[in-house]
C-alpha cells in the first residue's frame, strides 16, 4: 500500500490488522504522521510499545523497516555513511600509471560509499519507515546531525554534495526519556506521549498476543498486573511483561492465578531482587487471602 | 470577587483568531509554541474532522505540547480555553440552555428524594460514565445550590454539594453494602465530578450575569502533576537517577574536544597490517567512564523536620543510584548509616531505623556544625580525593556555635565538588543563627525542598565547572 490512509479509523484498524493495538491518540498520531510527512517522536516508560508501533505501522504501510539503534558514542560513521577506505586503497593501487584526476574522482563516487541506516532510508526507491530507536541514549551533537534529515529528507556529504531523499520515509523516533532531548529536535517532530494502558486496553492486548488464554485468567492477570505498577518499584512491569506473563501461565496450564502461581511466576513480571521482595510481600499475601479478591479493582457491574 | 471582564464581542477571523488566542494561552503558561509548531497544528487540524473533540484535542497536543508535563498544562488549558471560547459565544448570541440552574420547580420535586440522587451520583461515579455525571451536576446543583444564593465563591459551592451529598473516598460502612459508597467512591472520579460541578456553576454564573470571569493563570498547584507521598518518593527518584547519569558523563564536553587525542598506536599498527601497512583505520583508546564517589551529609535535626523527609528520600534515591555512596546524617555528632540504606529497602523501615538508633543527638539535640566537620573529617579525611563529591543537605543554622568554616573548607579542599542544599528560602540565608555565607565560600549552595528545585541543582551540574573536575 503505498498511499496515504484515508481516516484515522483506517489507520486504527490496519494497526490491529497488523497485530498492534493503537490508543486512540497513538492512532491519530500515526495518521498524522503518515499524511504530514512529520516525523513523530514517541516518548514513555519502557516497555509500552514505542518500538513495536514503528514495526506495526511497517507491516501496516508494507513497507521496509529501516532501524537505527541509538547509544552512546553512535557518530556519523555508524549512522550515516562511511567510505570504503579498503576499496578506495584497493583502486588506488590497481589503477598505477592512471591519471591523479581520474582515480580521484573515481574513489569519491557512490560505488566506494559504505551506506549506513539512515542514508539507507533516504536512498531507498521504495518508501521506507524509519525507525531511531532510543534517541536520548546519543550526544547532542549526534542530534544536531539528525536536524537536517528530519525538516528537509536530505543528507549533505562534502565530497559528493546534497543526496535528497527519493521518497519520504515515515520516520519514528523512541526516546525513554532519559534525557530532555533539543527544542530544535522536538520543533521537527510531532509528539505522541505512550503511557501505560488502562485495564481494558491491556486485557485486549493480552488477549491479542495469547488468544488460547482463558478470560478469566487473562482478566485477573490484567489485574494484578495493574495493582503491581502501582507499587513503588524500581521497574514496574510493561506491557511486554505481562504478555510474557501471560504466555507463561499458558505453557503451564494455569487455570487460575493463585498465591502459589503468582510465586513461581513472579519473576516473568518483575525484574529487580528489591522488588521482588515488595510484590511479594504486598501483592502475594493479598492472593493469598480468600477475602482478598474484591479490592482488585473488579467492582461489581450494575 | 474579582472583576469580571466584559465578554468579548465575536471576533473576526474566526477558527484561525482563536487557536492563535488558545497557543499565546499556553505561551503565557511557559510552553514554547513557535511559529513552526503553529504551523504544524493547522496542517494536522486540516487532516482531522472538527466535529471529533477528541481528534481536535490530540492534533493539537501532538503539534504544541511535547513533553509530559507539556502536555498536562495543555489538557488544564484546552479545557478552560475552549468553555470559555463556547460561554463567550452563548453570551454574544444570546443561547440559553434549558434546564440546569434555572429549573427550580423541578428541584423542588427532586427535594423529596435527596437520597436516591445521592445514591444515582454515586453510581455514576463508579461506571465513569461521564454523560450521567455532567446531567446529575446539574441536578445536584439544581437541589443544592439554591439558585441566587450560593455563596458567589464557585469552590466553596462545589465543596458544599459535594458534602451534602455525602460523596466520600473513604470506605462508609455503616451504608448497606449494595451502596457503591460503602467502599468509597474512586478519589479520580470524584475529582472528575467535581469538576462537573465547577463546570456547571460556572455556566450558570455567566449566564446569569452575562460576563466572563477574568482568567487566571494555573496555579502552582493546578501545574503540579498529581502526586501523592508515594509519587514524590518515584519524583525523587526519577531526578537522582537523571543525577546519577549527569554525574556520570560530567566533563562529557572536555573529553569531547580531545576524543581525537589519544590514538592507541598499538591498535593502529596491528590494524594497519590489514591495508598492507598504510594506517587507514585509526584506533584510539576507550574512554573511561568515570565513577563519582559521593559522601552525603544530611541534616536531621528539628530545625529541619519538614525538610528531613524529603532530605531522607533523596538519600534512600541516592543509594538505589550509586554504588560508592556513603551518607551520613547529624546533629550535634556525625553517624554514618550507609549500612542501614544498604540493608533496608523500605523506605519507612530505613527513616525509623535512623530516627531510632543513629545516636547523633548527645545532650541538647541542636545542631554543632563545627564538631560535625571535626567528626566527618576524622572518619573520611584519607578517602576524600579530587573525585568525590560532597553534598550537604541542612540549614547551616549553627544556634550560636562555632562554625568552623576553617574544617569545611579542609573539607571542600580534599573533595573534588562541594555542593550545599539549603531547605530554607533564600531569603532567610544569614539571617539569625543562619551561617550559609561562610560555607557558601568553599561551595556551591542552593535552596532545595521540593522536587523541582531538585531537579534545578541536577541542571546546574552540569554546567561546566572551571578549576574543578579530575
Amino acid at each position: 500500500m503505498t498511499a496515504p490512509p484515508a481516516s484515522v479509523g483506517d489507520v486504527g484498524a490496519g494497526l490491529r490488522e497488523a497485530g498492534y493495538l493503537p490508543g486512540e491518540s497513538t492512532a491519530l498520531v500515526a495518521f498524522l504522521a503518515a499524511r504530514l510527512g512529520k516525523p513523530v517522536l514517541v516518548e514513555g516508560p519502557a516497555g509500552v510499545g514505542k518500538t513495536e508501533l514503528a514495526k506495526a505501522l511497517a507491516r501496516y504501510l508494507d513497507r521496509r523497516l529501516v532501524r537505527l539503534q541509538c547509544y552512546e558514542g553512535l557518530d556519523e560513521a555508524k549512522a550515516l555513511y562511511e567510505w570504503n577506505y579498503r576499496k578506495q586503497l584497493l583502486r588506488i593501487q590497481s589503477g598505477e600509471g592512471a591519471g591523479w584526476d581520474s582515480v580521484q574522482d573515481d574513489i569519491f563516487s557512490a560505488d566506494f560509499l559504505l551506506e549506513r541506516p539512515l542514508m539507507d532510508a533516504i536512498a531507498s526507491e521504495e518508501p521506507v519507515v524509519l525507525l531511531i530507536d532510543e534517541i536520548d541514549k546519543t550526544d547532542q551533537e549526534f542530534e544536531a546531525m539528525l536536524l537536517e534529515l528530519l525538516s528537509d529528507f536530505q543528507i549533505s556529504i562534502p565530497e559528493l554534495g546534497r543526496i535528497d531523499a527519493r521518497t519520504r520515509p515515515v520516520v519514528i523516533l523512541t526516546s525513554n526519556n532519559t534525557r530532555e532531548l533539543t527544542e530544535a529536535l522536538k520543533r521537527r517532530c510531532l509528539y505522541l506521549w505512550v503511557d501505560y494502558p488502562d485495564a481494558d486496553h491491556e486485557l485486549e492486548i493480552v488477549r491479542l498476543h495469547a488468544p488460547e488464554l482463558a478470560e478469566t485468567v487473562a482478566r485477573r492477570l490484567v489485574e494484578v498486573v495493574q495493582m503491581v505498577r502501582a507499587l513503588d518499584l524500581k521497574k514496574p512491569p510493561s506491557i511486554a511483561e505481562s504478555i510474557d506473563w501471560a504466555r507463561a501461565l499458558l505453557l503451564l496450564g494455569a487455570d487460575s492465578i493463585d498465591a502459589d502461581t503468582f510465586r513461581d511466576t513472579l519473576s516473568v513480571i518483575v525484574k529487580h531482587r528489591t522488588d521482588l521482595d515488595t510484590v511479594a510481600e504486598r501483592v502475594g499475601v493479598q492472593l493469598a487471602d480468600p477475602a482478598g479478591h474484591a479490592p482488585f479493582g473488579a467492582r461489581p457491574k450494575p | 470577587m474579582p472583576p469580571s471582564e466584559p465578554v468579548p464581542s465575536p471576533e473576526p477571523g474566526g477558527f484561525p483568531a482563536q487557536i492563535l488566542a488558545f497557543a499565546e494561552e499556553l505561551r503565557a503558561e511557559g510552553l514554547a509554541v513557535g511559529t513552526s509548531e503553529l504551523l504544524d497544528a493547522f496542517s494536522a487540524l486540516g487532516e482531522v474532522s472538527w466535529t471529533e473533540r477528541d481528534a481536535v484535542r490530540e492534533a493539537l497536543a501532538a503539534t504544541l505540547a511535547k513533553s509530559p508535563e507539556d502536555r498536562r498544562i495543555f489538557a488544564l488549558i484546552f479545557e478552560r480555553f475552549f468553555f470559555r471560547a463556547a460561554e463567550a459565544e452563548a453570551v454574544a448570541r444570546d443561547v440559553r440552555e434549558d434546564g440546569g440552574v434555572q429549573a427550580a420547580n423541578e428541584g423542588e420535586a427532586l427535594e423529596l428524594d435527596l437520597e436516591d440522587l445521592r445514591r444515582q451520583i454515586a453510581q455514576a461515579m463508579q461506571d465513569g460514565s461521564e454523560g450521567a455525571m455532567r446531567d446529575l451536576a446539574r441536578l445536584a446543583i439544581a437541589a443544592f445550590g439554591r439558585q441566587g444564593e450560593g455563596s458567589g465563591v464557585i469552590g466553596v459551592d462545589v465543596q458544599r454539594i459535594r458534602r451534602a451529598l455525602g460523596l466520600r473516598s473513604e470506605p462508609q460502612p455503616e451504608l448497606p453494602p449494595d451502596d457503591p459508597r460503602a467502599e468509597g467512591l474512586p478519589r479520580d472520579r470524584l475529582r472528575a465530578f467535581e469538576a462537573h460541578l465547577r463546570r456547571e456553576l460556572e455556566r450558570a454564573m455567566i449566564e446569569r450575569t452575562q460576563k466572563l470571569p477574568p482568567a487566571r493563570p494555573l496555579s502552582e498547584l493546578d501545574r503540579a502533576l498529581p502526586s501523592g507521598p508515594l509519587a514524590d518518593l518515584a519524583a525523587v527518584h526519577r531526578i537522582v537517577a537523571q543525577l546519577k547519569r549527569r554525574l556520570a558523563t560530567q566533563g562529557q564536553e572536555q573529553r569531547g574536544r580531545k576524543r581525537h587525542a589519544h590514538v592507541d598506536v598499538r591498535r593502529t599498527m596491528r590494524a594497519s597490517l590489514q591495508t598492507g601497512g598504510v594506517p587507514v583505520e585509526l584506533k584510539y583508546r576507550p574512554r573511561r567512564p568515570r565513577r563519582p564517589e559521593i559522601y552525603v551529609l544530611c541534616d536531621v535535626s528539628t530545625s529541619v523536620t519538614s525538610a528531613s523527609v524529603f532530605f531522607l528520600s533523596v538519600l534512600h534515591a541516592l543509594h538505589d543510584s550509586f554504588r560508592k555512596l556513603r551518607s551520613f546524617v547529624f546533629i550535634e555528632r556525625i553517624s554514618e548509616v550507609t549500612d542501614v540504606f544498604e540493608r533496608e529497602r523500605n523506605f519507612k523501615a530505613v527513616a525509623e531505623a535512623i530516627g531510632r538508633d543513629a545516636g547523633v543527638a548527645d545532650i541538647s539535640g541542636y545542631t554543632d556544625y563545627g564538631r560535625v566537620w571535626r567528626e566527618f573529617l576524622e572518619q573520611v579525611e584519607d578517602d576524600l580525593h579530587p573525585r568525590a563529591t560532597v553534598i550537604v543537605m541542612g540549614d547551616a543554622r549553627t544556634n550560636g556555635r562555632d562554625p568552623r568554616a576553617d574544617l569545611f573548607a579542609a573539607v571542600a579542599g580534599k573533595a573534588g565538588r562541594t555542593f550545599w542544599l539549603n531547605p530554607e528560602p533564600r531569603l532567610y540565608w544569614n539571617y539569625g543563627d543562619s551561617v550559609i555565607a561562610a560555607y557558601e565560600q568553599h561551595c556551591q549552595a542552593f535552596e532545595c525542598w521540593t522536587t523541582n528545585q531538585l531537579e534545578d541543582f541536577v541542571k546546574a551540574l552540569t554546567r561546566p565547572v572551571t578549576g574543578v573536575g579530575a
